[in-house]
């Protein structure tokens, strides 16, 4: 239990901290470092174990599907960067509480921190790889996070989209190397995949996985060539950079080539892809360091360059170059982290981070320059200091690599050189800033220490630098052995960790690296020089001019193809209906049935004609749009007629009632619209829409050819059989919509009553003046309603009732039905509209449309659910005869009422619908204001 | 056969009955009826989750006719599954309308709930026509919602989404017709069973009419190239309503699990996998265009109308490649997504409305209001909806990177999952930090309240990735067995055994 | 008889695609409505086409196929639905466009707008 503690405790703190901040910074810094505390407790009793070279595995599944599961497991390496996580991060709070100024947003600070505390100790201390994952890219998020803690800063902001894309990046490029691994291991524990190493190894996938792997710990760990996020990853708050950007969130890549080791390493691939690449880094970080004015830009190079040198060291492959890898570990994150502190104060108590300006220090805070000085001296590798004992280590391995003929001489040089460059750039940083003449214009003058308990943090560092470089074997060695065993899968070679082995190549190495480097700084004016003749290029600026180009070019492209054009919309989607139907129907061809045609009789031959020509004609004359809609009603008469000469007179009698509503439903429309449409699409555009609806049509042609003539068997037998005695009706197509498939007709209404309650909403508070005349240059006649309409009109009206009513009580037995009947309402409600004029039939009629859409969905609903008190399923009728005057033998169904709802649905919704068309025009609504309606 | 599986469709159907009554009623009645309506429509779809977690097909025979004679209600885990998504989704939607959105429109809440209706008896019903009927509702409501709200914006986007699904709708009616000709029938498990023994040309009439439902769903779940219609529609529409456009997606896909496994799947000998091997490559080409439009998006709800793109694309992939593995992720990517993407929605809104005259458009302004709440919000979001751990979104994503086989697909996939991750990345984080960090001086012009309801639904609907993480196992477990009962659709097809016949007439006949 | 209702189809759904691509809103609703006749036709014909049959019981010695029928009259109201949401969308188009351009003002009243909309269209 105590594992998974010690990484969800600063999770916990982080929910915490901000409920601390109200208590005063002291408060929240005392609570921050709680945890920590804790974690150090808990991973103190493991220690026996850990230094036998044992592991210690808490372990909980979490989600075995993938493969994932809430396994902790430590071991010596994870230790050793467990440790450095959780002693810096605790100096790292005491620093921070004299760094940040008094209106800073500490309590995000603080909760930040603790996030990336967490998760850091996460990736360390995961015992399966997808779960390291996830805090892997925690880690990036809240590195994100922390690095545009100022987030007025444009730089910050910009320096922190940098590192999330680039760490974020190899972090995906890590999660389809991990989940290759894993595919080739079996599983994601760590132990199961160190176990199965050569099992990896010898894998055809094992280049591309160790490539993947690769490519996320060199983002992580600032390698060539994406070291260049990490310079501007300094815009973070100085505590930030000494943290994340060199003791601990840089070593993720580092720990994560440690931690695969035993799986990874050992190859051909591993050797010249890792060693190479930090040969790379480290030469060219410590180059640049050498020539940067800004004191943590200088360290960040030197950071990158350090990490480089462990790459290197990882890379060669050896045991002993594994442990010196180890072991600068340790060394750079003490001195280093020491060394941004100390800059973090300088900046601090200067207001300036650069080094032209700051000069002289050393009288105005000697005691912070001592501390620094010493932290450079190891930076520098001078001997008694610990950075010395795993240069001298790396001087050593360099030697040993037995690359074939001359090569053999590369690593040494490039170690040396490095070596040359590192003693110049730590050189310049004592000299520059604490000797060197007299500080210019410092923005706050004079300097002076900082507060007491802000150096105590680089004091124990700095310590721990001498302490380690002087008693190497009793300060670090066990903790260093155990790390080398974890790493190495128990086989450590021996090593003796001492002062000095003796004058050897090594030795002579340092020498050259340092006298060479005093050299070297003592003519930096040339080396300046040279330098300045190339341009310095700003990364950020790169990325940023690529990434406002990808969007720039983005937008243009969705513009383009997403142009807002339905024409192009609408032609995709036919096209695409061609496309996919294309094949099917090219192997069919034109075929016909075993039914075969049957002949047609004249009067259908010419119905079809006539219908054929009316809408072709319709496509002809589409600009004259009266004349077309003319010709459209034409043919949803013939269409009518056609179901009638195929036997559906109920289909023929609604396409009659429905084609008079829909007519009434465009005259309306024309009213307002222009009637005449522009000639806008070019001749090319016109031919193209023809081919394709020829097209169209061929398709539809072939398709109902086809199917007409196929035989056919249905399930229909079971309703021609079941009408009467089930459902108790006698036209089968009634009962089919009533009973069979009621459910389908509620449907059916409910979309009408939402059509027009949408149209009514849509239509609230808009209005429209129709056009002065109907476009062919004559106006509109004066006279408003037509005195002979209106004499038939009225009297029309009960008739047309009693039709409706007759109409739908028959409809269970004979075509007609509650659909039609509501329709013929309304067509004679309509009626009272156009003759009398909306003001005088809104006066008769007492009704509100919404109440008549709702009572007729309510009835045909209700009529459903009776059933459910029969413990019937919804829908289920019931019926029984009665005899009735006029109507005769009559039987009541339960499906009546649900007919009637039907019939009060489609009234309601038929006139809300052409009543708030008919509203539109500003005509209407000044009468209506008049008349006080 | 339980009356459980009405319930989801009654009470939202009685519910806007009520609301059509209560037109001229004082809203704070409306809004509570609404909301009270949701509220029982949500835990009668988690009764039906528990009922359908013991993997047993229950049917509800409407008018008490035996399948495939009358339209049946079937409800398996994944209806059911489908079932609660929305209705936890509608339901923080209709808390964020009730915080003013749904002013201005009498009829909104009648919408709204029919809008609910129409989603639920597309999840439920097991007859091909009827899912038709149940699009038309859903349509026609979704049409009066995206109209919804003031000004003449969303007026245009909406002429193109109802004509492309009038197109659609014709389609589907030719589709269904082909099938029916060649078969007889209407009913899925029916259709699966006569599906095999189709011969001769008929063969090639269910093709094209089953490529035909594919170009519909397609249309409605917006793949490339039907996708076009859908930016600026939802990024048009008022939040809430684009929030639980969400799902509208998610049923076009919905409907591509439902049909094309049980009447085209493995056993359907000539029609088996209809269409599966064009909607591979449109899946990942639907995922490119998404992140490109996500990238080139001005403001935030287009950015998230491209982030419905892509996460269609990303669920269409694994569903093509048919393994049960890839349909199991697939669906839990889907309860992840659809509640993000609705999530991100809200919270463009809600910062639209305090930043004042720069709204949600991605370009400096003056520091917004309540910037520290909204900016987590938005941060939660879009790390769940790019995919990023250790929200829901990237177990979803790991799961379907799992499912595939080693082979070209797997190349294919994992290499364009990869790419979008990493650009989605770069789109948000560039996103957010103009709009949350890029100050420039002066007021906001004109400040606006955050209401509680809005901050609240929102807040809870963006944690919800969280609640995934949290019952992440329950849920994979749940979603594998889901794909389980779709890939043998054996279990489906036996429906038609059950008997549901009692006598006809329930006034003299008894109940047997 | 039954290549009379092909073509007949045939034609009702080229003549609706083609009015459907058209740039103004009234000649897209003529389309649709086109389009919806032949789709409603070709529905009716899934059952085949009989003489005389009328599903009435009692009205015919036997009956033609009620359920594609049933089918038809769904799809005819819900097409009336449609419809004329359409018709009133297009309107309120019009009044918030001053233009009945499907695209609405913005699109078309540039010509350089439009060249770039012929130029992409090919």
């Amino acid at each position: 239990m105590s594992l998974p503690l010690v990484v969800l405790l600063p999770f916990l703190g982080a929910i915490a901290a901000p409920l601390f901040a109200q208590g005063g910074r002291t408060a929240i810094a005392i609570a921050s470092s709680v945890p920590a505390l804790i974690a150090l407790a808990a991973l103190f009793p493991h220690w026996p174990v850990l230094a036998a070279g044992g592991t210690v595995l808490h372990s909980y599944e979490w989600l075995p599907v993938l493969g994932l599961s809430f396994s902790f497991r430590l071991d010596g390496l994870a230790l050793l960067f467990a440790l450095l996580i959780l002693i810096i991060g605790l100096l790292i709070i005491l620093y921070a509480h004299y760094y940040l100024k008094a209106k800073e947003n500490v309590a995000k600070f603080y909760s930040l921190l603790l996030c990336f505390k967490g998760s850091m100790l996460g990736i360390v201390l995961s015992g399966n790889l997808l779960l390291m994952l996830i805090f892997w890219e925690l880690t990036s998020l809240t590195s994100f996070l922390l690095i545009s803690f100022w987030t007025h800063k444009q730089d910050a902001r910009r320096g922190a989209r940098m590192a999330l894309a680039v760490t974020g990046g190899g972090g995906l490029a890590l999660l389809a190397g991990i989940l290759l691994i894993g595919n080739i291991a079996g599983s994601f524990e760590l132990d199961d995949v160190l176990a199965a190493g050569d099992q990896i190894k010898a894998h055809a996938l094992y280049p591309v996985a160790l490539t993947l792997v690769l490519l996320g710990a060199f983002t992580k760990s600032a390698q060539f060539p994406f070291h260049f996020w990490l310079p501007h990853a300094m815009q973070a708050p100085t505590p930030i950079s000494a943290y994340l950007h060199s003791a601990t969130m840089v070593k993720a890549g580092i720990f994560l080539m440690a931690r695969l080791y035993p799986a990874l390493a050992g190859t051909e691939q591993w050797f010249y892809m890792v060693s190479f690449t930090g040969m790379a880094t480290l030469l060219l970080g410590a180059y640049i360091a050498m020539f940067k004015h800004d004191l943590k830009g200088l360290l960040a190079y030197s950071t990158v360059s350090h990490l480089g040198l462990i790459t290197l060291l990882l890379g060669m492959g050896t045991q002993l170059a594994a442990v010196a890898a180890l072991f600068h570990v340790i060394n750079h994150a003490t001195f280093k982290a020491s060394l941004f502190m100390a800059a973090g104060i300088i900046d601090h108590e200067t207001g300036t981070r650069d080094m032209r300006r700051i000069n002289g220090l050393w009288r105005y805070m000697p005691h912070t320059a001592t501390l620094a000085m010493v932290a450079a001296s190891s930076m520098a590798g001078v001997p008694l200091l610990n950075g010395f004992l795993s240069k001298e280590m790396f001087f050593a391995e360099s030697l040993q690599l037995n690359l074939p003929g001359l090569w053999a001489w590369l690593p040494p040089i490039v170690a040396t050189l490095a070596g040359i460059f590192a003693v110049a750039y730590s050189a310049r940083f004592i000299h520059d800033v604490f000797f060197n003449g007299k500080p210019v214009d410092l923005p706050k003058y004079p300097p002076h220490e900082p507060p007491r308990y802000m150096k105590i943090p680089v004091e124990i560092l700095v310590f721990a630098c001498i302490m380690v470089g002087v008693f190497p074997a009793v300060s670090v060695g066990p903790l260093l052995y155990a790390a080398a065993s974890a790493t190495l899968g128990g086989n450590v070679p021996d090593y003796q960790l001492a002062v000095i082995h003796g004058f050897n190549l090594p030795l002579l190495m340092s020498f050259m690296a340092f006298f060479g480097g005093l050299l070297m700084y003592s003519q930096r004016k040339r080396f300046f020089a040279f330098h300045a003749r190339f341009r310095e290029i700003d990364e950020k600026a790169v990325f940023e001019a690529l990434v406002s180009k990808i969007v720039s070019l983005a937008n243009r492209f969705t513009g383009w193809v997403e142009n807002g054009s339905l024409q192009r919309y609408a032609m995709l989607l036919v096209l695409s209906v061609i496309a996919v139907t294309a094949l099917p129907l090219a192997d069919n061809g034109i075929y016909v049935g075993e039914n075969g045609l049957s002949p047609a009789d004249w009067p259908t031959a010419i119905a079809a004609g006539v219908l054929i020509i009316a809408a072709l004609a319709t496509v002809v004359w589409h600009r004259e749009r009266f004349f077309a809609l003319i010709l459209l009603s034409v043919v949803g008469l013939i269409v009518a007629l056609a179901f009638a000469r195929f036997s559906a007179p109920d289909l023929a009698m609604t396409q009659l009632s429905v084609e008079v509503v829909t007519i009434v439903l465009l005259m309306l429309a024309l009213y307002y619209m222009p009637s005449w449409t522009p000639m806008e699409s070019s001749g090319t555009q016109r031919i193209r829409d023809i081919l394709i609806a020829l097209a169209a049509g061929t398709g539809m042609t072939l398709i109902t050819l086809t199917m007409l003539t196929q035989p056919f068997s249905t399930i229909s037998a079971f309703f021609l059989e079941n009408s009467k005695p089930g459902g108790g009706g006698t036209n089968v197509v009634n009962v089919i919509l009533v009973d069979f498939r009621g459910f389908d007709t509620l449907g059916e209404i409910t979309v009408l009553a939402i059509a027009a309650l949408g149209i009514y909403s849509m239509l609230k508070n808009t209005a429209l003046t129709p056009p002065p005349g109907d476009g062919l240059g004559h106006a509109w006649t004066r006279d408003q309603y037509p005195l002979m309409l209106r004499q038939i009109a009225r009297p029309m009206l009960p008739l047309a009732l009693l039709v409706s009513a007759y109409i739908f009580l028959r409809g269970h037995n004979l075509p007609g039905g509650g659909f039609i009947a509501g329709l013929i309402t309304s067509v004679a409600l309509i009626l009272q509209y156009i003759a009398s004029g909306m003001i005088w039939t809104q006066d008769r009629i007492p009704f509100r449309y919404h109440n008549v859409i709702g009572l007729g969905l309510l009835f045909a609903t209700v009529a459903g659910a009776g059933s459910l008190a029969f413990g019937y399923p919804f829908l289920t009728t019931a019926f029984g005869y009665i005899t009735w005057p006029v109507v005769g033998k009559f039987e009541v169904a339960s499906a009546l009422v649900f007919d009637l709802g039907v019939y009060l649905a489609v009234i309601g919704a038929t006139l809300l619908a052409l009543v708030s068309i008919g509203r539109l025009s500003p005509h209407s609504a000044i009468k209506s204001q008049k008349e006080g309606v | 056969m339980t009356h459980w599986l009405i319930a989801p469709i009654l009470i939202p159907l009685l519910g806007g009955i009520l609301q059509v009554f209560m037109g001229y009623a004082p809203i704070g009645l409306r809004r509570t009826l609404a909301i009270t309506t949701t509220v029982l429509m949500l835990a009668s779809s988690i009764i039906l989750l528990v009922l359908a977690s013991d993997d047993s097909y229950r049917i509800y025979a409407f008018g008490n006719w035996q399948p495939p004679f009358g339209i049946v209600l079937v409800l398996d885990r994944l209806a059911a599954l489908m079932l609660v998504l929305t209705a936890v989704l509608g339901l923080f939607c209709h808390i964020y309308a009730s915080g003013g959105a749904d002013e201005g429109n009498r009829q909104f809440h009648t919408l709204f709930l029919f809008q609910l209706m129409g989603l639920n008896i597309a999840f439920l019903t097991g007859d091909l026509f009827n899912l038709f009927v149940a699009f038309e509702v859903l349509l026609i409501a979704s049409y009066g919602l995206l109209m919804h709200g003031g000004g003449t914006a969303r007026t245009v986007p909406g002429l193109h989404y109802v004509v492309l699904n009038l197109v659609g709708s014709a389609l589907f009616l030719i589709g269904v017709g082909m099938i029916y000709s060649a078969t007889g029938t209407l009913n899925m498990a029916d259709l699966a069973v006569k599906i095999p023994q189709v011969s001769g040309s008929n063969v090639n009439l269910v093709k094209a009419g089953g490529m035909m439902l594919l170009v519909v769903f397609g249309l409605k779940a917006a793949i490339l190239p039907l996708c076009f219609w859908l930016p600026k529609a939802y990024a048009k529409a008022t939040a809430p309503v684009a929030a639980l456009f969400a799902v509208m997606t998610k049923v076009g896909i919905y409907a591509i699990v439902r049909v094309f496994p049980l009447i085209f799947g493995e056993g359907a000998g000539e029609l088996a996998n209809l269409g599966m091997d064009w909607l591979f490559p449109l899946a990942l080409i639907t995922l490119s265009m998404g992140v490109i439009g996500a990238l080139g998006a001005n403001n935030l709800k287009t950015l998230v109308a491209w982030q419905v793109i892509i996460s269609v694309g990303t669920l269409l992939a694994p569903i093509a490649l048919g393994s049960e593995a890839g349909l199991s992720a697939a669906l839990f990517y889907l309860i992840s997504t659809t509640w993000t993407v609705a999530a991100l929605f809200l919270v463009s809104e809600l910062v639209a409305s305090q930043r004042g005259l720069a709204a949600d458009n991605i370009i400096p302004a003056p520091r917004m209001h309540h910037r520290t709440f909204l900016s987590v919000l938005f941060l939660i979001g879009a790390v769940a909806a790019g995919g990023l751990p250790p929200l829901s979104g990237f177990f979803g994503k790991l799961l379907i990177l799992q499912s595939v086989e080693p082979g070209v697909e797997m190349a294919w996939l994992w290499s364009v999952l990869m790419e979008i991750s990493f650009f989605t990345l770069i789109a948000y984080s560039r996103a957010g930090s103009i709009v949350f960090w890029r100050n420039v001086d002066g007021p906001v012009e004109p400040p606006a309240p955050l209401g509680n309801r809005v901050s609240i639904s929102t807040g809870i609907l963006t944690c919800m990735t969280m609640v995934i993480v949290v019952l992440a196992g329950p849920l994979s477990d749940y979603t594998r067995a889901t794909a389980e009962q779709l890939h043998n659709n054996s279990g489906y097809i036996n429906i038609l055994q059950t008997p549901v016949h009692v006598p006809q007439n329930p006034i003299v006949g008894e109940k047997n | 008889m039954e290549l009379l209702f092909a073509l007949v189809i045939g034609a009702l759904t080229a003549s609706g695609v083609y009015l459907l691509l058209r740039a103004r809103t009234f000649p897209v609703v003529m389309g649709l409505t086109l389009l919806s006749y032949g789709v409603n036709l070709f529905l009716f014909a899934t059952g085949r086409l009989a003489t005389g049959q009328q599903p009435v019981i009692g009205t015919a010695a036997n009956y033609t196929d009620p359920l594609p029928q049933a089918l038809v009259l769904t799809a005819i109201v819900i097409g009336f639905a449609m419809t004329a949401f359409l018709v009133v969308l297009a309107l309120r188009n019009l009044a918030d466009n001053e233009n009945d351009h499907v695209d609405g003002q913005q699109e078309n009243t540039s010509p350089a707008s439009k060249q770039e909309q012929e130029v992409t269209s090919k």
